[in-house]
This record gives structure tokens, C-alpha cells and sequence, in this order.
């Protein structure tokens, strides 16, 4: 008889997901819970998380596409349909309509009979990091940081088990950040909000330990996973100094750093997708090995995510490598096995200092809120994007398949087109406002009016936001009407697009000034300097691309015109005949593509401008790219086009095209 | 195809209707540098209705530092203007990448306010290096837009003490002052800098600093009045609160007032394409350009009684005289 080896609880596995409607994503919740999932992950779509109900106009095309829509308590009851919200563990994606969802979260738990006290689980809550990356906010920062504030302390009161906030520099690395500005960045995130907190007066000193205890984060993890590892550990020593030397707490134990992790999408490739898998695995290691700097949580991506949506197969093949990982290996069976090694030590320490002094630099500025209003933060991420799209281009920093080792046989995984992702049913949108309206005319319109009255009341008076939300959510309110209720109050914002960043060394090279040669002569050649509008329509937030194609375009001598995130497609008409452009580039990553470019050409043709040559880039399966360019749309670009130079050369001879002058080649 | 050129009186009569499309034409084809286009662009400009061009509309430019809030403080004017009914283009001027002779025109951006809105019209102009952080094609396209709109808004960088070139090309010009900094205080004290028509304080939310700006701005222009006698009023406002907006859009209207009572606006339009010409010479010929036409003093004196024409023709017609048997 051996006696048994004692080991470590796993961690929480998670699967992000959530599609087309709440009953199509509470059965594939329950199948992901059969399977040996041990806690949710609830991906909203965009229309939620941006505050619209799915018949609002902006809403079109983004209904059910990268998330769940929920529009009321009957979507939420539906989400949870047999599943006991007292013993599970949710976590979700939330952050602008954060109060909203955790209140609709709270009413559905209730009409199930559990007790607020009862509930696990997170919301992501972050705010401050959607100026940066992601997109998905509403209101300025200010009122921003009050919801956020009120959340905590509601929580802390209310939920005990909750985590109110998860701090993101997930989105950040995505962005482009390096570890040190993740580490600097989330942790000047952090102190706005405990600041925030400390002088919201809404809890006093002994509850202090308590909110700084519920603090959690959310962490992105690369494929160097050694650093990553060292990332982590860096994390938990800031993380402990913080809270002990700025904020007094006493407990270790509510000094302690917790997080949860979904590994790094950024660096998952198009090409050769299958080589995705290995990626994934040794990303996860970089939060795990260390057992000091462990993950609380793991959600995985899918092999396939920069193809399309993945399919349900291909989350489970997420979920079984952290299954194998937990329950194969003999990795839960050790303690720390970094502790003592110089090495790890040496790397730890560089990345601490580099982080304090830019943490110094934020708060020289005034705090994380401001450095963000100012566009500092958002400039310090992009020229790291910048840098890192230029490695790729070059080929110092190399990516299997993508920029090396590209011959390949055809992969059995993607043979046919499209047959390795998952389309969102077309009807999914129209059958969701079917049910919104039935539900309107089901309600008690004047509980409705009274709770809204009294939200507002709320928002005014700056009391805490959730009890009077809690109330909206039973009476029936819906997303949009919460969400515009103190859009009237709160007002809207427009985050800094931070691409007025110096040019880099690239548009110094020979290739850049042989293009700029050419975009000047085509300039002579039609009158006036050569003009591109790049807009993003619709909800989606993800803004790299364009910031990307944006800041290139002024190194090869395009003057650019760019409006930042969100735009409708009559406002991207409206700017194109206004500014005299030459050239669209539209950027679509949430799937919407054929519902936004049939709308923007709607609005071209109304404006007059039916001839202009329209390109489009983003997450575009081939059979859509084949149908865009079937409807007029000159060029598609995807993830695996890295090469920028390349990129522009082609705009260039579409413009060049569009006015039946011969292309130039650019050596 | 290279774009054909349109025609010059169906172009005019349709900007002047307010023909959306068309303006962005004619801004094109202000735009536009080849021989062929620039005639017709003089003959369009020429077939602009007169009393929009020497009386009409109000030609507004707003300046200042970087980080001034230039742009949010557009914003909420747009929104007190359109309140008030009036429609409004906008010229916003943003620099050129030295580098590269590319831009980043992100000032609709910070102005998006005015969404949808087809009364508002916005163009963004790079300044190409040239004319002093301004554009040569601003009062050229200004002139299309006045014929189209009540409001027409010049929004230009400032740098230092070129930040007020602007002014002599505008009916009237506001000066977007930094709480808590003192350089445009300094420049007005050492008359560097032009005094604009009206001063305003952004950022008045920020309290303190803003209300010391305000006091000390108020004190350096005392009683000061420019050349024509007016004196510069020095407001505060905020953009992020939309306070103070409506007295900013009063005080900038009562300028126009003024000069239109006092019969000086028509004059002060001839000044401004007085000092459009005299710039764009300099800017081609330096001061040897200048002397051929006699100097300074006897060329604005010469510009003042002059003819009014398109300032494309005029400049031609004065560019042939710099460069005997130029084309």
C-alpha cells in the first residue's frame, strides 16, 4: 500500500463562452459543466456590454455574435436555467454595464431562492482598462471609477464571496504591453480604485482589509514562459508591498495576490492554426508551474480563434489540456520549485524596478485616470504594438508559420473552407428582439417607469448605484434602458486613440521612402495628397488593427484620417465626403462584417459616393472574404497579412485602380 | 480616369445651396494643385455669391497650445451654435508629420459631438510644413464654406508665438488659454503675440489654477484695445462641464457686432485676403518678392483699394508680377 500523494487543489477551469441566446448558451453551459468544467465564464455580446438593447440601431450585426445577449431578468433566468447559481462559481466579462449584469446576476439568483450572501464568482469591472484596450466603455472616467467604487463596496457588504473587481492587464499585453507595463499598469489601475474607494467614504477603515482582500486580477500569459512565470511572481511581491506600505493592510492573507488568467490570443496565428495548440499549453505553464504565483482560475482560448468562432469541439479540446495538465502530471504534488534560484530571482527583481519607475511616471501625472485622459498610456501601448508588429515584419521576433517555417501540408483540421469554426445563426438576432418584445409587453410598465425614476434619483445623489439597479432588474428594466438612464446623467466619452506617437526607425528605411516616393507622385499625378479614412464600425472595441494600419499609412506619407472606435456607418460616410478621402479601410473583428459593410456602402451610395474603393481587415472567414469582395469591397485583410509595406503598396494601386491609372510596383 | 474638373458656376450655385457633396468638391478642388484645377478653382471662387463673401457668415478662428482643449471647447460651440440654429463648418488644421509628409487628422475625434449632424460640416486639413502651422488652402476653402454656412470655425495648432497667424485671417479669433501656464500670459505681455478678439480659459472645473489664469490675463490686457479699438474680453469656461459656453458664443457674436456696426467688417475680410496674399508670397518669394512689388506698407495699400477678385486669381496675377512672363 502506497500512501496516496498529497496534492494541491486545482484550480477553477473555465471555458469563455456565450453565443447567439441565453437558451442556446445555458445548454452549452450545462454540456461544458459535464465535462469536468468547474466553473462558467459568461461572454456578453457587445450590445450588452456597450449598454444597447438588441433592437437599438447600433446594435445591428452584433446581436449574439461574440457573446450572449441579455436584455432583461428573463435572459438572465434563462442563462442559469437549472443550474444553482448558490453553488456555482461565474465569472463575467462585464464592465461598463458591470452594476447592471451583476444585478440582474443577484435578482436571478433570488428568483432561484439563493441569498446574495451565498454567490461566487467575479466581475470583471475594470473599467479604466477599456480606454486602452477592448473598447467596450460608455461613460467618462470619473463616473467610470463611481460605478466601479460602488460595486466594491456593495460586495463587500453584500457578497462577501464575490470578487468585485478584476483588475485587467489581460487586455493590455493584447494591446501590445510589455510585462513591465502590464505589472506598472495594473497596478496603478489598482491604487485609482482602492484610492477611489478609500475616499468614497462608504467603508470605513476596519472594512479596509476586506476590499483590498477581494481585489483580483486578470493576467494575459505570452509564450515566453519563463518571463511569464517571473511576471507572476513580480506581481505578488508588488502586490503585497502595495497593499502593506500604501494602504496599511495588516492579514497577509488579504495581501495576497489572487488571480485568474485566460492566455494570450495575440500571438495565436491564422496560419498553420494547428500550431496553436502547443502555444496554449505552454502559455499555461507561465501561470502555473510557479506554485507561489499560481492561477486561481485558467480559462483557455481555442486553436482556432483567429479563424472564427470556435466551435464547441474545439473548447473542449481547450478544456482537456488543463485537465491533463492537472490531473496527469505530477505538477500539483510540489511545492514552489523556483524559490532559490538566482536566476528566476535576478528577473524577477528587473522587472520590479522597471515597473516602479513607470508606475512613478503614472502617478507624477497625477494617477492612472489621468495618464489615460491624456493619452499617455494609450501612446506607451501602441508604440510597444508598433514595435512588436515591426519584429514580426522583419522577422526578429519569429512566429512559426507565420513568418518562418510557412510551407506546410493541408492541415485535416481547417480542409474545406470555413469547416473549422462556428457560424452564429443569422436568425439569432431577429428571434432575440422577438423575445425583448414580448417581454416589454408582458411587464408592469409603470414599476419599470418608478425604478428607472429612482436609478436616476440614485446616480444623482451619488449613493451606492447597486440597490436601486437590483430593483430595475426585478421590475424588468432592460439593459438599454439602464444604460441610458445614466448615459443622460453620466454623459458619453471618447478615449484618446493614442497613434500621435512618434514615427519609429522604419519609416526612416529604404522601403518606407520608396512608398512615400510613390504616394506623393500618385498625389501629383490626381491633384492633391493621397487621403484614408479608417473607420470602425459598430460596437466592436478592438482597435489595434486600425491604430496599426493608421500609424503606417502617415510613415508611407498617407495623410489619415481615423475617429477611434464605434462609429455608425452613416457617420463613416458622413467623414468620407466630408474629409475628401480617397481610400475607406473599415476594421471589423466581432463577425459582424457583412451586416456593417452592406450598411456602410447603403450609406456611401446615399452620399455620393458610390465609386470610392473600400478595403477591409479583421477576423474574416474566406468564404465571407469571397462575398465581400463579391459586394464591391476592393481588398479583405486577415491576421496572418504582416506585411504592412506590402499592405500599403496595395491600397496605394486600388486608389491608383479606382482612377484607371497603371499599378506601380515598389522594390 | 484622373478626376475630371467640374464645373465652375454649377459648382458654386451648388455650394451655395448648401449641396453637401458639392462643398466636399470644391474643397477638393481647392485642394488641388495642378494648372488646370487651380483656374477653375479661381473661377469657382469668383462665381461665389458676393455678399456671402464680403458680409456674410461669421469666419471664426480658435488657437492655442496643445493640450489647451482647442478641440472639446469646438465641440461644445457646435452644440450652442446648432441650439441656436446656425449651421457650421469647420476647418481643424492639424500638423504634418516631418518625417514622413504624412498626417494623423484626429480632430473629428475630439469634436465627434456632432455625430450625424448634416448641418455640421467638418474638414480636416493637414499643414503640410507650410504657413506657419496654418494651411494656405484655409482661407480659400473658408471662403467656400461662408458661402454655405453661418459659422465657419478655423481650428489651428498653436506653437509659441505663431500662434495667433491666425487671427489676421478670421473675422475674429479666440484664444484658447492653459490654466497654470504661463506662456501665452508672457507672450502678451512682451506684445510677441497678437492680442486676440477674445481670450478664454478652458478647464475652468479644474478650479484654482484656472480662476489665477483668468485673473492674471484679465490683468495683462487692462485696457488694452487693438488697432481697430476693440477690447478683448477674458473668460472662462469648460468644455467637460459645457459651462460658460454660451457667454463664449455671445462674446465671439458681440465681436462680429461690433465690426459690422462700426462698417468695418467688409474691410476686415479685404485685410484678411490681403494678409492671405502677402503670406503666400513671402512663403514663396521671401522678402525679395515683396520688394519687387514695392514692400509691405505699399502693397497692403495697394491690396486694400484693390478690386475684389478670388484670392486664386489675385495671387496669380501678383505672382506674374514677381516673375515677369511667368505662366
Amino acid at each position: 500500500m502506497t500512501t496516496p500523494i498529497k496534492r494541491d487543489k486545482p484550480w477553477l477551469m473555465r471555458t469563455y463562452s456565450g453565443h447567439s441566446s441565453a437558451k442556446a448558451s445555458n445548454e452549452l453551459y450545462r454540456t461544458n459543466l459535464s465535462k469536468g468544467q468547474t466553473g462558467l465564464s459568461v461572454a456578453f455580446d457587445l450590445p450588452t456590454q456597450t449598454g444597447y438593447d438588441s433592437d437599438h440601431p447600433l446594435a445591428r450585426g452584433e446581436v449574439g455574435k461574440v457573446g450572449v445577449p441579455i436584455g432583461h431578468i428573463g435572459d438572465m433566468e434563462t442563462l442559469f436555467d437549472q443550474i444553482p447559481l448558490g453553488q456555482m462559481n461565474t465569472s463575467m466579462t462585464i464592465n461598463a454595464t458591470a452594476a447592471w449584469l451583476l444585478s440582474l446576476y443577484v435578482a436571478a439568483a433570488e428568483r432561484q431562492g439563493a441569498s446574495p450572501a451565498q454567490l461566487q464568482g467575479t466581475t470583471q469591472n475594470d473599467i479604466l482598462k477599456e480606454y486602452l484596450s477592448r473598447g467596450t466603455y460608455i461613460f467618462p472616467p470619473q463616473p467610470s471609477v463611481r460605478l466601479i467604487t460602488d460595486i466594491i463596496a456593495y460586495t463587500v457588504k453584500n457578497i462577501p464571496k464575490w470578487n468585485p473587481t478584476n483588475i485587467c492587464s489581460y487586455h493590455l499585453q493584447e494591446a501590445g504591453a510589455t510585462p513591465t507595463q502590464e505589472l506598472a499598469y495594473a497596478l496603478s489601475t489598482a491604487i485609482a480604485i482602492l484610492d477611489a474607494v478609500r475616499d468614497s467614504g462608504q467603508i470605513g477603515a476596519e472594512g479596509f482589509e476586506q476590499v483590498a482582500g477581494r481585489i483580483s486580477f486578470f493576467v494575459n500569459a505570452g509564450i515566453r514562459f519563463i518571463e511569464e512565470t517571473c511576471k507572476m511572481r513580480a506581481f505578488g511581491e508588488m502586490w503585497d508591498k502595495l497593499t502593506q506600505e500604501r494602504y496599511g493592510v495588516q492579514s497577509e492573507d488579504m495581501r495576497r495576490f489572487r488571480y485568474g488568467v485566460q492566455v494570450n490570443s495575440l500571438g495565436l496565428t491564422e496560419a498553420q492554426p494547428e500550431n496553436n495548440v502547443q502555444r496554449i499549453v505552454l502559455e499555461m505553464l507561465g501561470v502555473s508551474l510557479s506554485k507561489k504565483a499560481r492561477a486561481r482560475a485558467i480559462q483557455l482560448p481555442a486553436w482556432n480563434e483567429a479563424l472564427g468562432l470556435p466551435r464547441p469541439w474545439d473548447q473542449q479540446w481547450a478544456l482537456r489540456m488543463q485537465q491533463v495538465l492537472v490531473f496527469e502530471t505530477d505538477l500539483l504534488e510540489y511545492g514552489d520549485i523556483f524559490d532559490g534560484s538566482p536566476v528566476i530571482a535576478a528577473k524577477v527583481k528587473a522587472l520590479v524596478d522597471g515597473a516602479t519607475e513607470e508606475m512613478a511616471r503614472v502617478q507624477e501625472q497625477g494617477g492612472m485616470v489621468q495618464a489615460i485622459e491624456s493619452g499617455y498610456v494609450k501612446r506607451q501601448l501602441v508604440t510597444s504594438h508598433t514595435e512588436r508588429m515591426r519584429a514580426i515584419e522583419h522577422g526578429s521576433l519569429k512566429i512559426i508559420g507565420l513568418n518562418c517555417y510557412t510551407e506546410t501540408e493541408q492541415s485535416p483540421l481547417t480542409g474545406g473552407v470555413d469547416s473549422g469554426i462556428m457560424k452564429v445563426d443569422p436568425r439569432a438576432e431577429r428571434e432575440q428582439i422577438e423575445r425583448l418584445n414580448a417581454f416589454r409587453a408582458q411587464r408592469n410598465n409603470a414599476e419599470v417607469k418608478a425604478a428607472l425614476a429612482n436609478l436616476a434619483e440614485t446616480a444623482r445623489s451619488g449613493a451606492n448605484i447597486m440597490p436601486a439597479s437590483i430593483l430595475c432588474a426585478h421590475a424588468g428594466v432592460t439593459t438599454g434602458e439602464w444604460s441610458q438612464t445614466l448615459r443622460d446623467i453620466f454623459g458619453e466619452y471618447r478615449a484618446p486613440t493614442g497613434i500621435d506617437i512618434p514615427a519609429n526607425d522604419d519609416s526612416r528605411g529604404a522601403k518606407a521612402i520608396s512608398i512615400r516616393t510613390e504616394v506623393i507622385k500618385t498625389g501629383e499625378e490626381l491633384g492633391r495628397p493621397l487621403r484614408l479614412l479608417i473607420g470602425k464600425p459598430g460596437l466592436d472595441g478592438h482597435s489595434n488593427g486600425a491604430e496599426q494600419i493608421a500609424v503606417k499609412g502617415r510613415d508611407v506619407g498617407f495623410e489619415i484620417v481615423y475617429e477611434g472606435i464605434r462609429l455608425t456607418p452613416e457617420q463613416i460616410a458622413k467623414a468620407a465626403l466630408e474629409e475628401g478621402v480617397h481610400l475607406i479601410g473599415l476594421s471589423v473583428l466581432s463577425g459582424s462584417h457583412v451586416e456593417m459593410v452592406e450598411d456602410v456602402f447603403n450609406q456611401l451610395s446615399q452620399a455620393g459616393l458610390k465609386n470610392l474603393p473600400v478595403v477591409i481587415g479583421g477576423i474574416i472567414p474566406e468564404s465571407d472574404a469571397k462575398l465581400l469582395k463579391e459586394r464591391g469591397i476592393s481588398a479583405v485583410y486577415t491576421p496572418k497579412d504582416i506585411d504592412m509595406n506590402g499592405i500599403m503598396v496595395d491600397i496605394l494601386n486600388l486608389i491608383r485602380k479606382a482612377h484607371d491609372l497603371q499599378p506601380v510596383t515598389v522594390a | 480616369m484622373i478626376p475630371a474638373l467640374p464645373d465652375p458656376m454649377v459648382l458654386a450655385s451648388a455650394v451655395s445651396t448648401r449641396d453637401r457633396l458639392a462643398l466636399a468638391q470644391a474643397l477638393n478642388l481647392l485642394d488641388d494643385r495642378r494648372p488646370a484645377a487651380r483656374q477653375c478653382a479661381a473661377a469657382f471662387l469668383d462665381a461665389l455669391p458676393v455678399e456671402k463673401l464680403d458680409a456674410g457668415g461669421h469666419l471664426i478662428g480658435i488657437t492655442g497650445p496643445p493640450g489647451a482643449g482647442k478641440s472639446s471647447l469646438t465641440a461644445a460651440l457646435i452644440q450652442v451654435w446648432r441650439r441656436r440654429g446656425l449651421k457650421v463648418a469647420i476647418l481643424a488644421v492639424d500638423p504634418s508629420s516631418p518625417i514622413s509628409g504624412g498626417a494623423l487628422l484626429g480632430d473629428r475625434l475630439r469634436m465627434h459631438a456632432s455625430g450625424a449632424d448634416r448641418e455640421v460640416f467638418i474638414r480636416s486639413l493637414a499643414c503640410r510644413g507650410e504657413f506657419g502651422g496654418l494651411s494656405a488652402e484655409v482661407w480659400p476653402m473658408s471662403l467656400a464654406m461662408l458661402a454655405a454656412f453661418d459659422i465657419v470655425l478655423v481650428e489651428t495648432v498653436g506653437v509659441g508665438q505663431k500662434e495667433i497667424d491666425v487671427s489676421k485671417m478670421t473675422d475674429t479669433t479666440c484664444f484658447v488659454a492653459q490654466p497654470a501656464s504661463g506662456d501665452s500670459i508672457q507672450f502678451l505681455k512682451a506684445g510677441i503675440m497678437e492680442i486676440p478678439h477674445v481670450i478664454v480659459v478652458n478647464k475652468e472645473d479644474i478650479g484654482m489654477a484656472a480662476r489665477k489664469t483668468l485673473s492674471e490675463l484679465k490683468t495683462t490686457l487692462g485696457r488694452r484695445t487693438d488697432a481697430d479699438g476693440w477690447h478683448a474680453p477674458a473668460l472662462s469656461a469648460s468644455a467637460a462641464l459645457g459651462s460658460g459656453i454660451d457667454a463664449l458664443a455671445d462674446a465671439l457674436d458681440s465681436h462680429r457686432h461690433w465690426l459690422l456696426e462700426r462698417g468695418q467688417f467688409a474691410a476686415r475680410r479685404q485685410r484678411c485676403q490681403a494678409e492671405w496674399l502677402v503670406k503666400h508670397l513671402r512663403e514663396e518669394f521671401g522678402r525679395y518678392g515683396i520688394n519687387r512689388l514695392g514692400g509691405e506698407n505699399t502693397l497692403f495699400a495697394e491690396l486694400a483699394s484693390a478690386p475684389r477678385r478670388s484670392p486664386i486669381a489675385a495671387y496669380e496675377d501678383l505672382r506674374s508680377r514677381v516673375i515677369p512672363n511667368i505662366q
